[in-house]
């Protein structure tokens, strides 16, 4: 293994160059034998995030904010980084920034491009992503999306300087889809909220329906207004209302719900007027993570993460992990050393992530999206893996998810 | 040799090759095969030569690491969620003492004097020895993260170590207990294993899908040894399990989800086959005379046995929930 010397990704302070080359860990042993011992290769990248606000989840299980979501994630990472780094050679440093609620993200953005930042692990909402990944400065960077799961961010709102590390809605739903129609279930109730998020959902559920040759029976939009998670007895009244909602549909499978909102989706369960099992937004939900999931060593990343940050681990968590991963990934197995050869490992089909899912995953060179086993779990066990037995793919199996070549709307703007 | 057929042949060749087990003679050697059931919490004996189950040993929780000691009379267990290794006393058939491992232990190493056992902590980025008897702590030696494979070489002076989550393999000295060097090696390393020699360590990538070989005078990767079944998705190919045939001349490898061992020339590093085994090979084991390789298949719960001169699989074996590793005494 070759280096440079001192190959410095991206410009960076003068003070922070010094003291990088200057700590050599008490515990480095050396690199490779030979090479790498001189000098540290440093890389930086910088963590972008907002405090949206968003409805609590209707558990009181889970927390209602936390505070830390996504930038733990991206924090054990780096550890983990530094913790195989310092056996060759290699140094990772994490730049924070939080915007508060109301804050811009865009000038945030800006200051982080201009202090010489080209790595950008974005946990944003699809609007903020592409306002950031559109500034002429961001024109070389490379933006990890680990939030927006907007289909449209693979679609006709694509952007060559973004990849995709959470999975689309579309791959959610195609993913729970194959289940249900390996299980036979495949007479659907779709019920949904009114929100557009909702909305987005439940089109990708129809989408799915239609390739996998399910059938949606009815379709349902209810509002119930977010409210206080807390009042005493409301359970009397979620016990009459979702019959409501449920009563008088042809006979059906499964209730496919699309609550992203979290305004009732849960309430569903155990309260429909016929006896049917929930999926989607609840119920059994499709996801790229989930802390009840230990397959192919999965549970080593919950023991270091609940070491660090003193919680369980949610889906934004893993993303920013895996974020952080990926770019060690390109330096230390692609032997990347500036943001150009970062961008040419990570686009190969050479890339081989190792996100505890049993394989190596790459981008789809149409769209910047990871391939990827998805989940599907309920709130304390993993029910399955898709993509299920037989759904195969000429190239990769995983491929039966979500957007593949044929039906890309992306073109890339060089 | 088409995919679909796997199963099917599986069980045709084991169903075959049981009928002839009981026509033929037994072997001139005997030996126990020890298997660890990582969701049984037990260890299933098996005996070599009529392939019956002699004894369930329940064991600590999680048991996936397991290494018999040069002398024949104890067998090493790791169990992670209980944080300590279980030691067999082969004499008792049953667990009779327990070495103090740090956490999670997952792997373990014994040196060919008996006198140590290295423990790879795969929670703690660390490397643990202790005295094999007295369970005396020698050393933690900080490594790379989740580190699994472990291997004491043939000459007992070094240990080499795998960190699956920072794709290192690291090399300690026996004398000093410090680390001498870290060689980058495909994503995600299981195994390691010294060729007879010890001039050679081979590591399997299980994510990388490739087997390293490093010079271990060099610390050099001098090969990079790839796979491919016809009609297998490369993604499938994952390995774990190397065992170097008893002259060196071989290695074979377990390919985990593609359910198939490869054997590799360790000369020219050309694979020369590749044989059909239970699901999820993982770990394996020679039998003492080296004429026959054990299979450990996670997910058939079961120990596949191949020919080594044939390279054909002849029967495969019940052993426990989800089994895992595997320790020959002879």
């Amino acid at each position: 293994m070759k280096r440079g010397i001192a190959t410095i990704i991206a410009a960076m302070l003068a003070s922070t160059l010094a003291a990088a080359a200057l700590a050599t860990p008490a515990g480095a042993q050396g690199a490779s034998g030979s090479a790498a011992k001189s000098a540290e290769v440093v890389t930086h990248y910088a963590y972008l995030g907002k405090e949206y606000r968003e409805p609590a989840p209707l558990s009181l299980l889970k927390p209602a904010v936390i505070p830390d979501e996504g930038l733990a994630g991206v924090r054990l990472g780096t550890k983990d980084n530094n913790l195989a780094g310092k056996f060759l050679g290699l140094k990772f440093v994490l730049d924070e920034t939080m915007v508060p609620q109301g804050g811009d993200v865009v000038a945030a953005a800006k200051k982080l491009l201009a202090s010489g930042q080209r790595l950008i692990i974005a946990d944003l909402s699809a609007t903020d992503l592409l306002a950031v990944a559109d500034l002429p400065q961001a024109k070389d960077a490379i933006i990890l999306n680990i939030r927006a799961r907007d289909d449209v961010l693979r679609q006709t709102q694509c952007r060559l300087d973004v990849f995709h590390l959470i999975p689309s809605d579309a791959m959610l739903t195609d993913a729970l889809a194959q289940y249900l129609v390996w299980k036979k279930w495949t007479r659907w109730f779709l019920v949904r909220g009114k929100h557009p998020a909702d909305i987005e959902y439940a089109n990708d559920i129809k989408r799915s329906a239609k390739l996998y040759g399910a059938k949606i029976v009815a379709e349902r939009a209810y509002e119930l207004q977010t409210g206080a998670r807390r009042v005493d007895t409301g359970y009397q009244e979620i016990q009459t209302q979702m019959p409501m909602l449920t009563r008088g549909v042809p006979d059906y499978d499964v209730a496919f719900v699309a609550d992203e909102t979290n305004s009732f989706g849960l309430y569903l369960q155990y309260r429909t007027t016929d006896p049917r099992p929930v999926v989607g937004t609840d119920g059994l939900e499709a996801t790229a993570w989930g802390a009840a999931y230990e397959s192919y060593a999965a549970q080593t990343l919950h023991d270091d993460f609940r070491k660090l940050a003193r919680r369980e681990i949610t889906v934004r968590d893993y993303e920013g992990w895996l974020a952080a991963h990926l770019l060690e990934t390109a330096v230390k197995h692609g032997n990347a050393s500036n943001v150009d050869a970062i961008r040419e490992y990570i686009s190969s089909d050479n890339l081989k992530l190792a996100g505890y899912k049993g394989e190596g995953m790459n981008f789809r060179s149409w769209d910047n999206q990871l391939r990827q086993p998805i989940l599907l779990m309920d709130q304390l066990s993993l029910v399955s893996i898709s993509p299920q037995p037989g759904f195969l793919h000429p190239k990769y199996n995983t491929d039966t998810l979500g957007f593949d070549q044929p039906q890309s709307l992306c073109k890339f703007s060089k | 040799m088409k995919t679909v057929s796997h199963n099917g042949r599986h069980t045709r060749v084991a169903a075959m090759s049981l009928l002839l087990l009981m026509l033929a003679a037994p072997s001139a050697w005997s030996a126990m095969l020890f298997v660890s059931n990582e969701r049984g919490n037990t260890v299933t004996v098996l005996d070599s030569n009529t392939l019956k189950t002699i004894a369930t040993i329940p064991t600590g929780q999680r048991p996936r690491g397991i290494v018999a000691g040069p002398h024949g009379k104890w067998v090493y267990v790791c169990v992670g969620d209980s944080n300590r290794i279980d030691v067999i006393d082969v004499s008792k058939l049953a667990v009779t003492r327990h070495l103090p491992s740090g956490a999670d232990p997952e792997l373990l190493a014994v040196g060919n004097d008996g006198n140590r056992v290295y423990i790879a902590n795969e929670d703690n980025a660390q490397v643990t020895v202790l005295n094999a008897e007295t369970g005396k702590l020698l050393a933690g030696i900080p490594v790379g993260s989740e580190p699994e494979g472990m291997r004491v070489s043939p000459n007992n002076q070094i240990t080499a170590a795998t960190a699956e989550g920072s794709s290192l393999v690291h090399f300690i000295d026996n004398k000093t207990l410090k680390l001498v060097a870290s060689v980058l090696v495909g994503t995600r390393p299981r195994v390691v294993t010294f060729t007879p020699d010890g001039r050679y360590v081979w590591a399997s990538s299980e994510v990388g899908g490739t087997v390293s070989v490093i010079d271990v005078g060099t610390h050099q990767v001098v090969q990079t040894i790839s796979f491919a079944i016809p009609g297998m998705r490369a993604e499938f190919i994952q390995p774990v399990g190397i065992t170097m045939a008893k002259d060196g001349s071989e290695a074979f490898v377990a390919l985990g989800p593609a359910n198939h061992v490869a054997v590799v020339n360790t000369k020219t590093y050309k694979v020369s086959d590749y044989i059909i085994v239970g699901q999820r090979p993982w770990h394996m084991a020679l039998s003492p005379d080296g004429s026959k390789l054990y299979t450990v298949n996670g997910f058939t719960n079961d120990v596949t046995v191949v020919d080594v001169k044939s390279l054909k699989p002849e029967v495969s074996v019940h052993v426990g929930r989800l089994p895992w590793g595997i320790a020959v005494v002879p």
